[in-house]
């Protein structure tokens, strides 16, 4: 009778607790649902502004992958380049003659009127009479210049005729593409109604075609042609201080990481230097421009503009960086290892760079890559150290003036001629973007490679 | 261990190589910086200047505002100090100082040609026939109503004149380091103030009251003209302060006010009708001349005929270009060390 009595109360009770049980775990169910839900809303939200931020991009960037090219038959006519054969080395003059008499040539050629000639080649193509005033609003400005450099590599083009493509202007690029409304009215437009059906004609006879805009990544800036603007000058400026801070923060903050974690004595002043470390990971960027401005430019007066400087400084603001993921992945460093090694009679020294840090490589190889591309994309404080300059050459060493990929886009987006930079400036950061993804996958492909032969 | 010291060893090499490398080598390559408005000018020429001369190098152009270019030109001479100064404003004799406190003494100026300052709305918005005491009226913080100052009680253009369409007030003007913000301030707001009628104070409150705008409605640009732009996308009521150049870029989004009845065009502006127009010039360290390569040269070429004449390079890029005679005398002078001498203040 009890022990029955006792059955009941005790199933009771199990059965209340079992009642417990589950409204409590349906409670925790629930909590991991919402947890779970609003972990996929955050990616999905991330997803999705990161995919409008790259549709934005590509969509405005792709059309100017793609510039209106004129195809062209130019006749180096010689009664428009007026010009005596160019002087031949060796031939009874003296090296310095020579350079006097090929510099007078030069010279000669720089007055030829060169739009002149392809004014002769799209009268030939399209029976309209277009003079040159014609030439320069229908094509690129710089293609006198690609003319001319063409006869000076080759001064026995003369009377000849060659087929070239020349980029057309960047308005009549505008007016082929869209870019500003067909439909508004003469006084709003930049061409004349002459030029734009000229250039519709041509269009149509394939004499103009959209071509895959190669000068993009072979040309330097430019203002006074800005169809044929590019990227070389900004990629070589971004490449040199790449390669400065790779040179110095790595060494530099390598080294200190394993002289903080390994060797030095744990006091006061190695707690300030760490803490010091790590406050300088957070200085905003623009602040490490003042103090270049001020040491590199003012006190040990290196050149403005110039890449070295701004190696200097982003090497700088990348060391804390290299310095912090280092240690980090020193202190992962099992210290069985550190002890089996100590353990078989190897010095510190011996430990620490045959045992340990191999083991490190991994880590400190991901961690400069994503300093050096975080650098890459770093503007603000080139600004501060004259990077932000119109550069119209490709700077031949870290010395010479350059501007950098990030402030190119800075540039092109202030440009006056809105219409045509607006879709440049996006293929600037396409090609930004492409690089810093090339750099990601170097580490990523490092990373997997290392860590399974460690 | 070797690895690393070696690498270490390198970088300190190259650094103390590089360091070394540039103080003993001579740049060859002109620098400029300054005026965000001659900019495109000064890089048009350059890059001509390059393609002309095939000598010299082809210039390097920066940016940074009259004020700006002007501080970096004031900080000595030497070859990490800018050889040029670009100015849509003249200098001012306080600078003048603080160059020759910097040992900065023989500073040329050559004018260029002349801009004109234009106010805009976007393509779709109502016409303006601005008058200066219009500009005033809309910007000041405060105005004169019975002949005392109150607080600028007009939200709306067409409050302030009839003539003027049914628009809410804002103004995006340029920031005090652009050299347009002077000219925008002594052609158009002072004379506006003037002709509002300011009750009786002695000078310095005057021109106190008349340059004191209120922040509600007025946004000041530091940055260039693209910034203006797009303060008109977002807020379609917005008018801005451009240049002529930029204006005439921009035709199909932008439409121009008329100041005083005037047009602003390349004819009204250099006939002198037009009343908000400047001068551009640039300034030159004269001790850079014979040390820099090219300085002298640039200057003769930015001012021959093919480009600052009429018809030259730089009026299809938009600017108004001075007369023969005194382009001529600008060379002329500057190739006879003629000085700067900022007028007194």
């Amino acid at each position: 009778m009890t022990d029955i009595n006792m059955q009941q109360t005790g199933s009771e009770a199990s059965r209340k607790r079992l009642e417990i049980i589950r409204a409590s775990l349906s409670r925790r169910h629930r909590a991991e649902a919402i947890f779970k839900g609003l972990g996929i809303a955050a990616i999905v939200l991330a997803l999705a502004l990161v995919g409008t931020l790259f549709w934005q991009v590509f969509s405005k960037g792709t059309p100017s992958l793609f510039q209106s090219t004129l195809h062209l038959d130019i006749t180096f006519d010689p009664e428009v380049v007026e010009v005596g054969p160019a002087p031949e080395a060796g031939s009874g003059l003296s090296p310095a003659e020579y350079e006097e008499a090929y510099l007078d040539w030069r010279r000669a050629l720089a007055l030829v009127n060169w739009n002149e000639l392809i004014a002769n080649a799209i009268r030939d193509v399209s029976g309209t009479e277009i003079d040159g005033g014609d030439v320069r609003a229908l094509v690129d400005n710089n293609a006198g210049l690609v003319l001319r450099s063409r006869f000076q590599d080759n001064p026995d083009l003369l009377g000849q005729t060659v087929p070239m493509d020349l980029l057309v202007s960047a308005n009549g690029d505008n007016w082929l593409k869209g870019t500003i409304d067909r439909d508004l009215p003469d006084e709003r437009q930049q061409l004349s109604a002459d030029t734009r059906n000229l250039l519709d004609e041509l269009r149509a006879d394939d004499v103009i075609t959209m071509d895959f805009a190669w000068h993009l990544f072979t040309n330097v800036d430019s203002r006074t042609a800005p169809a044929s603007a590019g990227l070389a000058g900004a990629f070589m400026g971004s490449l040199y201080m790449m390669l400065i801070v790779i040179v110095l923060a790595v060494p530099i903050g390598v080294a200190s990481a394993i002289y903080l974690e390994e060797f030095a004595p744990q006091n006061r002043i190695t707690d300030l230097i760490e803490v010091n470390i790590n406050n300088l990971a957070a200085v905003p960027s623009i602040v490490f421009g003042l103090l270049g401005a001020a040491v590199f430019i003012n006190y040990f007066h290196l050149p403005i503009s110039a890449p070295l400087v701004g190696g200097l400084v982003l090497t700088l603001m990348t060391l804390p960086t290299i310095i912090i993921a280092t240690r980090a992945a020193l202190k992962a460093v099992s210290p069985s290892l550190r002890q089996a090694a100590l353990g078989l009679g190897a010095s510190k020294t011996q430990m620490v760079f045959q045992h340990v840090l191999p083991v490190t490589f991994p880590s400190i190889l991901t961690a400069t890559i994503i300093g050096v591309a975080q650098a890459l994309g770093e503007t603000a404080p080139l600004l501060l150290i004259g990077m932000n300059a119109f550069v119209a050459s490709v700077p031949a060493s870290p010395l010479d003036q350059a501007t950098a990929l990030p402030v190119q886009v800075y540039l092109w987006q202030g440009n006056e001629n809105r219409n045509f930079f607006e879709a440049r400036t996006s293929a600037a950061i396409i090609v930004l973007l492409g690089l810093m993804l090339v750099l990601n996958a170097i580490a990523i492909f490092l990373r997997t490679r290392l860590e399974r032969r460690g | 261990m070797k690895f690393a010291l070696v690498t270490s060893v390198a970088a300190l090499t190259i650094a103390a190589l590089g360091t070394t490398a540039a103080v003993a080598q001579s740049r060859d390559t002109i620098q400029i910086a300054g005026s965000s408005t001659v900019l495109p000018f000064a890089s048009i020429v350059a890059e001509e200047f390059g393609a002309a001369y095939p000598e010299f190098n082809t210039p390097v152009v920066g940016s940074g505002g009259s004020s700006g270019g002007l501080r970096q030109f004031c900080e000595g001479v030497g070859e990490n100090t800018i050889d040029i100064a670009n100015a849509s404003r003249k200098m001012r004799a306080g600078e003048v100082e603080a160059c020759a406190e910097a040992g900065v003494e023989d500073i040329r100026e050559i004018v260029i040609g002349y801009d004109g300052i234009v106010f805009a709305v976007g393509a779709d918005q109502g016409d303006f026939a601005l008058e200066p005491i219009h500009v005033y009226k809309a910007l000041a913080a405060q105005v004169p109503q019975d002949g005392e100052m109150v607080d600028n009680p007009y939200t709306n253009w067409s409050e302030i004149d009839s003539s003027l369409p049914d628009q809410d007030i804002a103004l995006a003007i340029p920031a005090s380091n652009h050299g347009t913000r002077e000219v925008f301030e002594e052609n158009v707001v002072l004379p506006g103030c003037e002709a509002a009628e300011l009750p009786e104070m002695n000078e310095d409150e005057m021109e106190a009251a008349c340059l004191n705008f209120r922040q509600d409605v007025v946004t000041e640009i530091a940055g260039d003209y693209t910034e203006t732009l797009a303060r008109l996308e977002a807020n379609p009521s917005t008018m801005g302060v451009f240049g002529l150049s930029f204006y005439d870029q921009n035709r199909d989004t932008l439409k121009v006010a008329t100041v005083s009845g005037v047009e602003p065009t390349m004819d009204s502006i250099a006939a002198g009708d037009y009343p908000v127009s400047r001068p551009l010039q640039f300034y030159v360290k004269g001790a850079h001349i014979g040390v820099i390569p090219g300085l002298e040269e640039y200057v003769q070429f930015f001012l021959s005929d093919q480009i600052a004449g009429a018809g030259g390079r730089l009026e299809e890029a938009g600017l108004i270009p001075a007369s023969e005679e005194f382009r001529s005398t600008e060379v002329s002078d500057f190739m006879d060390g003629t000085q700067f001498e900022a007028s007194a203040e």
